[in-house]
């Protein structure tokens, strides 16, 4: 369990921020300028804050009441960068084998060659970082991170520099990281489907400061904490593979409720993560009939939130989970909708971008 | 000419390492007395070479403060090919470190970040990361500096005099050719001598800085 607290003020900007990152996935959540990447850099030591203490169970990485401040070298952790930062003077083995050699002889390590074939980067090793793809130098980089034997992995947008096809390509190395390495995970994003893929805990940042933290579900399923702003808001639901329909459409179980989305690669059986954006769900009082939506669920108004200009977000718990719907005030008005209405939240299938649907191990990674 | 050649080797090599310390210092280190330590390494630059000789002579002169301490060691300048290094060794200080200063300025910083973060300390991060991607211009920096000894003149006649096959540098040997009736035809040889080793330095220094930067930019 690592607790980060820190304090430190900039010109114009004041980061305070405690939450605590158990293990698997904990995305720093937030838009830019949030403080997202402070945060992380104070955790690497690169950034000395003002104020603060960090620690990983009895691993004190800063404690400024005590006069700790370990400097970034004995801090053991692997930082994925952004853009990369991979040596350019080193190829590939050499890049990969940089952090092992600082490494203390007797850390547990990542054995080299499953890291190689988990990153598919078998064919890459005798190559420059020049000759690269940004894809390829993204996992590289991963790489790199992982078998410097590091107690944390620290991950800076890592997806942020590439294209849409890069980071379809690249997420689900990080799912896997998340299921598969036991190495806790601090992942920086701005991105509301990444966050709904990977994250086990989400902390919500806005303008320095915590604005919410817990299990990724509930913190995204609370309408109070957008740190993406209305516009982004989504709710996070947990469903098994039913099986595959001849239409093009597989069958899903959330919680006892049927949802239906285009057909997905996962096999029967399999746990899902899938992210329901709140502009994307339309809301009834009664049941719905002659509607093409396939995806009906029926549930109870939980909050309504003001959610900036005409609209309101509305959090229905439904047997599924909690759902988010973005919808006017007007409508909100005209239904009547309070805390306690029986509604049904309406979601069309095809709306669930692929994107925004994951594996889902990290649901079962216990809580230490 | 070998003599020169000597010179010349002995005061790159030997000034080498304190000039890639001091362009590191310069250019990563904040610390009081920076520009002072600035200031000093440029004064060759800017001082009349005769200058800077005479300085050399009163601090290493066999009565001079620290040459008579290294008298006690064993160690002479004054009046020696040794002295004519050191003169030469002074007076190219300052591009060596110009030029070295800038490839390491060039280095990017977040790399050297990315290897402290893998456990790197910070002599290693210069090893292994400052230094080979700074390699070009040290190449560079020694060759320019190399170049720059051979063809010292001022501080070196100044320092250790003009004294046959053991401070009679080329250009010492130019002069002296000059100052006798006759003397063109030997003075215009070495010369001859002066430019081709001048041309070949840069040339080389060229073709290194090319061929190093290529490798570190990898491909």
């Amino acid at each position: 369990m690592l607790q980060v607290s820190v304090r430190h003020a900039f010109e114009g900007f004041t980061l305070d921020a405690s939450f605590e990152a158990p293990p698997g996935v904990t995305v720093l959540f937030g838009r830019s300028g949030s403080g997202k990447t402070t945060i992380v850099n104070a955790v690497a030591g690169l950034l000395m804050p003002d104020e603060g203490r960090i620690a990983a169970g009895d691993w004190v990485l800063l404690d400024t009441a005590k006069g700790v401040r370990l400097p970034p070298h004995r801090r053991r952790l692997g930082y994925i960068f952004q853009e990369g930062r991979l040596f350019p003077h080193l190829t590939v083995a050499q890049n990969l084998a940089y952090g092992a050699r600082f490494a203390p002889k007797d850390a547990p390590r990542e054995d080299r060659g499953r890291i190689v074939d988990l990153l598919g980067i078998g064919a890459l090793l005798d190559r420059r970082p020049g000759a690269l793809s940004g894809g390829e130098k993204a996992r590289v980089a991963i790489g790199r991170a992982l078998l410097s034997a590091p107690k944390l992995i620290l991950a800076d947008e890592p997806l942020a520099s590439l294209d849409e096809a890069r980071k379809a390509e690249i997420l689900p190395y990080f799912e896997r990281l998340r299921d598969e390495v036991a190495v806790p995970i601090l992942y920086v994003s701005h991105s509301a489907s990444e966050v709904a893929r990977l994250a086990t805990t989400v902390v919500a940042l806005e303008a320095g400061r915590v604005t919410g933290q817990g299990p990724a579900a509930e913190v995204l399923g609370d309408p109070g904490v957008l740190p993406a702003g209305a516009r982004e808001a989504g709710a996070l639901l947990t469903a098994r593979v039913v099986r595959h329909h001849e239409d093009g459409l597989t069958e899903l179980d959330a919680g006892g409720a049927p949802l239906f989305l285009p057909r997905v690669g996962q096999a029967p059986g399999a746990s899902l993560r899938l992210r329901i954006a709140a502009h994307d769900v339309i809301v009834s009082r009664g049941r719905p009939e002659g509607l093409s939506a396939l995806n009906i669920l029926a549930g109870h108004v939980q909050e309504i939130r003001p959610g900036g200009g005409p609209g309101v977000i509305v959090a229905i718990d439904t047997p599924a989970g909690r759902v988010l719907a973005r919808i006017t005030r007007r409508s909100a008005e005209a239904l009547g909708l309070a805390p306690g209405a029986a509604v049904h939240a309406v979601v069309k299938t095809v709306s669930v971008a692929p994107s925004d649907i994951g594996a889902s191990a990290a649901a079962s990674v216990p809580a230490e | 000419m070998a003599l020169s050649l000597r010179v010349a080797f002995w005061a790159t090599l030997l000034s080498l390492p304190f000039g890639i310390l001091a362009a590191h210092a310069l250019a990563r280190w904040t610390f009081p007395g920076k520009q002072v330590l600035n200031g000093l390494i440029h004064l060759p630059l800017v001082l009349p070479p005769v200058v800077t000789g005479y300085l050399l002579l009163l601090a290493f002169g066999t009565r001079g403060a620290l040459g008579g301490f290294l008298a006690d060691l064993g160690i002479v300048f004054a009046f020696r090919w040794t002295g004519a290094a050191l003169a030469a060794a002074v007076m190219a200080f300052p591009l060596m470190v110009r030029a070295i200063r800038l490839s390491i300025e060039a280095v990017d910083p977040r790399l050297e970040q990315a290897s402290a973060t893998l456990g790197a300390s910070p002599v290693w991060v210069f090893l292994t990361v400052t230094l080979p991607m700074a390699l070009p211009g040290i190449v560079a920096g020694a060759i320019l500096a190399f170049a720059k000894a051979m063809g010292e003149f001022g501080a070196t006649i100044t320092f250790v005099s003009n004294i046959p096959g053991e401070t009679r540098t080329i250009p010492s040997a130019i002069y002296a050719f000059l100052q006798v009736p006759g003397g063109e035809a030997s003075a215009t040889k070495l010369v001859i001598v002066s430019v081709v080793v001048a041309m070949g330095a840069l040339l080389l220094s060229e073709i290194i800085g090319r061929r190093v930067a290529e490798r570190v930019g990898g491909r």
